[in-house]
């Protein structure tokens, strides 16, 4: 789950990493009072998405008066930001970040995430900071430095004291520093976070060590012991099919094609979806109703698939182990007498009692197509296209 | 031979009063497995499916003699079950439960790691189908029916697409000596490579299928090692040729973040370490047929 920079900063602020001062509004009034409330002579006012490159995008607008805050928040507020990582579609703006300018002498980069090879937490730093660390690793890979740290102990000082040295920071601001990149790594493991990244971390003319902006993402596993976390959670940000599937439990992804997909098992529905691909198709999407297969869970996700307007054929796949073909050919029978689709449906049962399972589809009144392979389901898919 | 368990082999069952645990147990009786038993703290003394129930791993393992366990204990509960188990004694435990936090995971690789190699639990999974060798024991919730005994070693992260392979291999009369579902988490207990090197060492098993999927190293990390340390011949299906970047696809451990975890580029690695790739998830089966008779196996 992502959230978005101002509540990841006021996490860290609760961890002792210092942020500028700001406040979230939602409206061009709001906005205006609460520059003054800041103080100061210059705010930055910035899109709140779950999304980085705003700014190339247009969504940090820097204004030099209240008046300024409250024209950019106008001109940001209900508008939708496209960015290079949003998709075509982009983000839409609800909230407003007010946040005094800062002074930058320096930007660096902090990020903690989990290292797969290594099966540990990895902090990487880098002194090209307000680059993304994609740009870093191909444009200044001699700068990354990378840190393994050892969850049964965590983060010790000197290790923290060794980024901080190693990011050139002055002598007198090491305390800070390392107090910052310390605060990260709890944020990170206290909350159950897969990612803390501080894009640019800078040193301020004053000399304050600051978090300018920051991504975190955390474990959906997770969250089930952070409440908190969950609470911050912004539906208004993904994809509204996504949100249906999630809040009823299944695992779906919204893609551009045309062929929608009811699959059991996330294997074989990426497996389903590399298949369309290959007889010529797109799939529509990525859908996995989890290996029970129950008539319910084939009710909802029919359900899901239909609200889908780009599905022009659908696919289902199911492969029966402990549940078998015929209780799986029972529960489509079902889910169809609740649902009217119009698309032409092909669907491939395999597993347990298959013949049954397919003599339960002939006989009930099911206009489908009967696929007997992975290939010949996807083939038949996309012929059905027209 | 098999690896990893045989005809014997004593399990208990960890979560095994949940519904559940309950289900798959009897299951594996069914199947011929050797349960011994379970373990359900709170609820030692009583006998559930005409079994003894312990409140602890430990006891279990002194009553029962028992090496194996299998685990199906919810995802809040699961890291603390598997450091037990690992604490006291069991050899192999195989996690089923999804959903375990990312955090846990790192903890519990770490835990096991305090103990000496001889002592040192191996874990399989979590979020995987788990172990069976055909004819001989079934550790996990697979259909067993759709396993034929015989001499492929499957290896999959995914359950349903290892279930496909496997019956692909049945239809054209090809058996398997163990098949092992790893999982589809991000950090997991046993490793592709881990797995297929416990296949090389394995008499009776003459090829490996590999079945993997978009994010993380280890399907590459499996094929250097089958290039540098395997006689056997590896075949192997990459999953997610259409998965988005930057997208969970299902499995929490299926994305791509980083240069290598793309099917496509998984594919071309793997074809630079010599292993022959299912170019589709229909002809699994068929690849592996074909190789076989490439090298005189079948």
């Amino acid at each position: 789950m992502d959230i978005h920079e101002y509540q990841a900063k006021k996490i860290l602020s609760d961890f002792g990493v210092k942020i500028p001062t700001g406040g979230i509004v939602y409206s061009p009034e709001n906005a205006e009072n609460k520059a003054r409330e800041i103080g100061g002579s210059k705010w930055v006012v910035k899109a709140q998405i779950h999304s980085g490159a705003r700014g190339k995008a247009g969504g940090i607008i820097i204004c030099n008066s209240p008046h300024e805050v409250a024209l950019a928040t106008e001109k940001l507020l209900g508008k939708k930001l496209v960015t290079n990582q949003t998709g075509e579609e982009g983000k839409i703006v609800n909230r407003i970040y007010i946040e005094e300018a800062t002074d930058i002498k320096h930007e660096l980069y902090l990020g903690l995430v989990f290292d797969r090879p290594s099966e540990s937490i990895m902090v990487v730093a880098s002194t090209e900071g307000g680059m993304s660390v994609e740009e870093i690793s191909s444009d200044k890979p001699e700068s990354i430095m990378r840190l393994k740290i050892d969850v049964a102990v965590g983060m010790r000082k000197f290790q923290a004291r060794e980024l901080a040295f190693g990011l050139g920071i002055e002598t007198e601001l090491i305390s800070k520093a390392t107090d910052t990149i310390r605060g990260c790594y709890r944020a990170f493991t206290d909350l159950d976070a897969t990612m803390v990244e501080v894009n640019p971390l800078v040193i301020s003319k004053q000399n304050e060590i600051l978090a300018l902006d920051c991504k975190m993402s955390f474990d959906n596993n997770a969250l089930f012991r952070m409440n908190n976390i969950a609470e911050l959670r912004d539906k208004s940000q993904e994809n509204p099919n996504e949100v249906y599937a999630s809040d009823r439990g299944m695992n779906y992804v919204s893609l551009n094609g045309n062929i929608g997909n009811i699959i059991n098992g996330a294997g074989l529905a990426m497996a389903s979806m590399d298949m369309i691909k290959l007889a010529g198709g797109e799939p529509a999407n990525f859908l996995d109703v989890g290996g029970g297969a129950t008539p319910e869970k084939i009710v909802k996700a029919f359900k899901l698939i239909s609200m889908d307007t780009k599905v022009k054929v659908i696919l289902v796949n199911i492969f029966a182990g402990i549940n078998r073909c015929d209780w799986v050919a029972e529960g489509i029978v079902q889910a169809l007498s609740k649902i009217e689709i119009k698309q032409p449906l092909v669907i491939r049962l395999a597993g347990t009692n298959v013949e049954k399972g397919n003599e339960i589809l002939k006989k009930s009144n099911i206009n489908y197509i009967e696929a007997s392979t992975l290939e010949d389901a996807a083939n038949k898919a996309v012929k059905a296209l027209g | 031979m098999s690896i990893i368990i045989h005809k014997n082999t004593k399990i208990l069952v960890q979560g095994f009063t949940g519904k559940i645990g309950s289900f798959h147990a009897e299951e594996m009786i069914k199947y011929g497995s050797n349960v011994v038993g379970g373990v359900t703290p709170g609820k030692g003394g009583i006998t559930h499916l005409n079994l003894p129930v312990f409140n602890t791993v430990k006891e279990a393992v002194d009553q029962t003699g028992a090496s194996t366990s299998i685990l199906f204990v919810p995802p809040a509960f699961a890291a603390d079950s598997v450091m037990e188990a690992a604490d006291a004694g069991i050899k192999t435990c195989v996690a089923i439960t999804d959903g375990i936090p990312s955090h846990d995971m790192v903890k519990i690789k770490r835990f096991m790691r305090r103990y000496p190699k001889d002592k040192k639990m191996g874990l399989v999974g979590p979020n995987c189908a788990g172990i069976i060798s055909p004819g001989k024991s079934m550790l996990g919730i697979m259909p067993g029916h759709i396993y034929k005994e015989g001499k492929i070693g499957i290896v999959s992260r995914s359950g349903t697409l290892g279930y496909e392979a496997a019956q692909q291999l049945k239809d054209l009369e090809i058996g398997v000596s163990t098949s092992v579902g790893i999982g589809g988490d991000p950090i997991n207990g046993s490793s592709f490579r881990d797995i297929i090197e416990k296949f090389e060492n394995d008499d009776e098993t003459i090829a490996v299928l590999m079945i993997g999927e978009i994010g993380g190293p280890q399907e590459v990390e499996a094929g250097q090692f089958a290039k540098e340390n395997m006689s056997k011949p590896v075949i192997a299906y990459i999953a997610g040729l259409t998965a988005p970047k930057g997208r969970v696809m299902g499995h929490a451990g299926a994305i791509v973040s980083a240069y290598g975890e793309s099917a496509i580029e998984k594919v071309e690695l793997l074809k630079e370490c010599g292993v022959t790739i299912s170019k589709n998830p229909s002809v699994m089966g068929e690849t592996v047929k074909k190789v076989l008779v490439e090298n005189n196996l079948n």
